[in-house]
């Protein structure tokens, strides 16, 4: 937190600083400030093959299959909570944090759920599937009925 | 089990997209995504690899390390199809790798400037502005903060004049709201380009 002591006392500087428009985020910008306690250093699944999960990504949207007969047995404790979890529909992140398991693991843990039909997945709007007008539009519609 | 066995009578998984909310620390991101989502903002953990950032030179796996870096999203379903996931970003410059990872995909995103502190968001303005990635900025009125005019801002982070500069209260859902539409309409200039 001490990375904020240089703040100026009444936190109103006079004028603001300017933007070099060519600067790169690769450079020393003479502002950046170190937010210290928001990284730490930590390994997880060390070793572990992920070549057989599926791919997923933070924002895929993960629900319960209706109709599996889930043997509980066969599962880790962790995906029968997330299958409980999923009989809404879930993003890989919101399960991740509602269950606090780190998104890795949860990838994991979610590909063997697929692979075994047991949750259904669907990839989000990437680069390659870009958003078609009507979407935009009902995101629009989406924000402004709040 | 099959794997790929399909099933009619299934309720259609929804589709998800994102916007990235990025700014300074206590810049009011997670203030300003808490205003809009429909569930109190969580709180994730995403290991990032970090590849030798900084120093070209040096290449291997030696020069990669893991970083967990803590993200903070909100949820907006939109219909039954569609969700809309809004993340809060870590805004200086040496989370830049992350952004990569996070801006793949993403419909836009909101630059929260504080003006107490302006430079803490110059590296996410690059970022966007390099990769294309639609943007607005928002410039997060504190109380008891000098406030600038909107051209102000603009000027000092030299901004092209088709980026959208806002004033908003991010406590405030109306405000917040506000800033989003201004994105979603940028989304569909740009797209129109």
């Amino acid at each position: 937190m001490q990375a904020h002591s240089e703040l100026p006392p009444d936190g109103t500087p006079h004028g603001l600083p300017h933007r070099d428009a060519v600067g790169g985020y690769d450079e020393d910008a003479s502002g950046a400030q170190d937010t210290g306690p928001l990284v730490r250093p930590y390994v997880i699944a060390q070793g572990r093959d992920h070549a057989d999960t599926v791919q997923l990504d933070m924002i895929s949207v993960v629900i319960a299959a209706k109709r599996a007969e889930v043997d509980e047995m066969a599962l880790e404790p962790e995906q029968v909570r997330i299958l409980e979890l999923c009989r809404r529909p879930q993003s890989v992140a919101e399960v991740s944090a509602h269950l606090d398991i780190p998104v890795a693991v949860v990838k994991v843990l979610l590909s063997d759920l697929l692979n075994r039909g047991l949750a259904l997945a669907r990839a989000p709007y990437t680069a390659k599937s870009p958003v078609s007008r009507d979407v935009l539009q009902a995101v629009l519609d989406g924000i402004q009925r709040l | 089990m099959a794997s790929n066995d399909s099933d009619d009578t299934q309720a259609p998984v929804p589709a998800a997209l994102k916007i990235l909310v990025a700014g300074g620390f206590g810049a009011g991101k997670t203030t300003l995504v808490g205003s809009v989502s429909e569930i109190a903002p969580l709180s994730t953990e995403e290991v990032m690899t970090e590849a030798s950032y900084g120093v070209d030179d040096l290449s291997g796996v030696e020069a990669k390390t893991t970083t967990t870096v803590a993200l903070d999203f909100g949820r907006i379903t939109i219909n039954p199809t569609l969700v809309l996931y809004l993340f809060g970003t870590p805004g200086q410059e040496r989370f830049w790798f992350m952004w990569e990872e996070l801006s793949e995909g993403a419909l836009g995103a909101v630059v929260i400037a504080d003006t107490r502190r302006l430079e803490t968001c110059f590296a996410a303005v690059d970022f966007f502005e390099r990769r294309g990635v639609p943007f607005v900025v928002a410039v997060n009125c504190f109380e008891g903060a000098h406030t600038y005019a909107v051209d102000e801002v603009r000027d000092a982070l030299s901004l092209d004049p088709a980026i959208p500069v806002a004033l908003c209260d991010a406590r405030d859902r109306e405000s917040s709201k506000n800033v989003l539409v201004t994105l979603i309409n940028r989304v569909a200039e740009q797209m129109a380009a």
